[in-house]
């Protein structure tokens, strides 16, 4: 089965064509060995080889479907008909979606075989994976360290080869920090490529689903089957999905990356900005046009998104009550209480924490203090980007200043962990895609990740620039 | 209204903790309120640093992307989900209703 470790989608679908087993058998051997796989590393909130058998006996996708018999790791707030999804929340607890988000019929329709349930920080609440309800995941690399957040879990278990690629969600880097973290490919579509129905509310001006793979192909592969218009989302957009695999070149001869200087601060670990600052080296070797670029506001991006990101969230929560679905508090008389008693009880401390900082920030008098001017200066984050594309094909960057961190090392300091996201958050206030690549290890032997960002609907020069990377290295 | 709340650092009081959990629907007990207050208030404080951005002449974004527009369809029935898929996870429910402890 090492193959099947290392090489993702191919590596499971040459597998299974030289197994010459029934979908239901393969399917059963893919569920007890992620069983035995993430006993440690706790990647799923659970895996139930029932459920994950039987919906793959049942799909009618035929053989020659993309991803027929490929086990894909779904993040616990993508909504599968009748399947646990519970956000890693007390509050959605029991909560069965009865009705699929689009991008489960999409991977559902190419005949993939989902494994539901994977962990995450509480309502993607967190950059480690620690504040889900039932416990941290742990990085693949080095189990005393935390995998990155929010889609922890669905990181770790593509990383530890338990399934082929997995979906996320990426409201500030959710998907590409713990890409990097954990030696994993993570790229967040642009905004409106890929519909949100079905994924369970966090920013709603920031969320993005996208794929979570071990290789550059598999990423262009599984955006070419999630992405496109879907009217059950008016924030998807109507421009045709582009053959993505085809975008897979090894030539960047001619092509203008920019670095910029803002993201290259103190605070970056050594390892991490040596190594960063020799794959610039190489895309140079590649024979791609270096050039120095400015996005000067991006020392702000830290502070917009944690008054914009609570304030959607404080609004997207408030639907969490006890009345329609998930907990309900016994402890309460009458119809108020029942409300407050179950928010309190059901929320963890993270949750509750973006809750009073979203509702403060958006509270009477306080409105254009800090919403309105965070939407400000998010106009001015997007308009840097505007003017950096204008001269360069796409950036690079470190995808986090650090590499992974111990278990509880950041959980009683907010502010420290809000800056883990540093240099992923401005790709979601400017709605730009991102992906994260991985670029070697730091002197402790954990992965770093190395980040391209492209104007928006231009995931066809990342996918180039990252594939000519990932081979050229 | 504003310097009862917070003062130009961010800081803010443990009444407005209260004040706000109670918006919010929470309730926290008195060591939940200042663990609250000191957090919130160094993430506020942190914030202040917007203050340094001319936006005199800016317009807040609306739109994530200058492409997006509001959507109109057409107002035409389709099929919903049926009343017990609806009510399906309901904590409790009667008939085709959710039922909820007594309001008054």
């Amino acid at each position: 089965m090492d193959t099947l470790t290392s090489s993702g989608i191919k590596g499971f679908r040459e597998w299974i064509k030289k197994a010459n087993k029934s979908i239901g058998d393969f399917t059963g051997i893919f569920v007890d060995r992620a069983k035995d796989m993430d006993r440690e590393i706790k990647g799923f909130i659970e895996i139930d080889k029932k459920s994950i058998v039987s919906r793959a006996e049942q799909n009618k996708c035929q053989t020659d479907g993309r991803l027929w018999g490929i086990p894909i790791g779904i993040k616990d707030n993508i909504c599968i008909e009748g399947e646990l999804t519970t956000c890693a929340s007390r509050i959605l607890q029991g909560f069965r979606p009865p009705y699929n988000a689009t991008v489960i019929e999409k991977l559902t329709s190419n005949g993939a075989v989902l494994f539901a349930r994977a962990n995450m920080d509480e309502f993607a609440f967190g950059s480690s994976c620690e504040t889900s309800c039932y416990g941290p995941t742990k990085n693949p690399h080095d189990l005393s360290r935390i995998p990155g957040g929010s889609s922890g879990g669905s990181v770790a278990i593509v990383a530890s080869g338990q399934v082929a690629a997995a979906l996320g969600s990426d409201t500030g880097g959710s998907i590409r920090q713990p890409a990097s973290m954990c030696g994993v490919v993570g790229l967040k579509p642009t905004y409106g490529r890929v519909s949100r129905y079905g994924l369970i509310a966090f920013a709603s001006s920031l969320d993005q689903i996208g794929p979570i793979t071990r290789n550059v192909t598999d990423s262009a592969e599984m955006l070419e089957i999630i992405a496109g218009y879907d009217e059950k989302d008016s924030t998807s957009v109507n421009i045709e999905v582009p053959k993505y695999v085809n975008a897979l070149k090894k030539d960047i001869n001619g092509m203008t990356i920019g670095v910029p200087k803002e993201y290259f601060i103190d605070g970056i670990e050594k390892d991490v900005l040596e190594n960063i600052q020799a794959a610039i080296k190489t895309l140079k070797s590649m024979g791609a046009k270096i050039v120095d670029v400015s996005l000067p506001h991006t020392k702000y991006a830290v502070s917009c998104y944690y008054i914009i990101a609570p304030a959607e969230a404080s609004s997207n929560l408030a639907r969490y009550d006890g009345v329609h679905y998930g907990y309900r508090s016994k402890n309460a008389a009458d119809l108020v209480e029942m409300y407050t008693a179950s928010r309190t009880e059901g929320f963890g401390q993270e949750s509750k924490r973006r809750i009073l900082l979203g509702t403060y920030s958006l509270s009477s008098g306080y409105y254009d203090a800090y919403y309105l001017k965070a939407q400000k200066v998010r106009t001015k984050i997007s308009d840097d980007f505007k003017k950096v594309f204008s001269v360069c094909d796409c950036v690079v960057t470190p995808t986090s200043p650090t590499t992974a961190f111990k278990i509880g090392e950041r959980m009683d300091d907010p502010l420290q962990m809000y800056l883990s996201d540093i240099f992923t958050i401005s790709a979601n206030m400017a709605g730009i895609p991102a992906i994260s690549v991985p670029c070697g290890k730091d002197k402790k032997g954990l992965p770093v990740g190395i980040q391209f960002m492209a104007k928006p609907f231009a995931e066809e020069t990342l996918f180039n620039v990252a594939y000519a990377f990932e081979q050229g290295v | 209204m504003k310097s009862e709340r917070s003062n130009d650092n961010g800081a803010i009081t443990e009444d407005v903790v209260r004040y706000v959990a109670k918006l919010s629907r929470l309730s926290f007990s008195d060591e939940d309120v200042a663990k609250y207050k000191k957090q919130i208030g160094e993430i506020l404080g942190y914030i202040t640093q917007l203050n340094e951005v001319d936006t005199a002449d800016t317009q807040p974004t609306s739109h994530v992307l200058p492409s997006m527009k509001n959507v109109f369809r057409e107002d035409l029935v389709k099929t919903s989900l049926s009343p017990d898929k609806a009510l399906s996870n309901a904590p409790d429910k009667q008939g085709d209703f959710f039922r909820v402890p007594r309001v008054i």
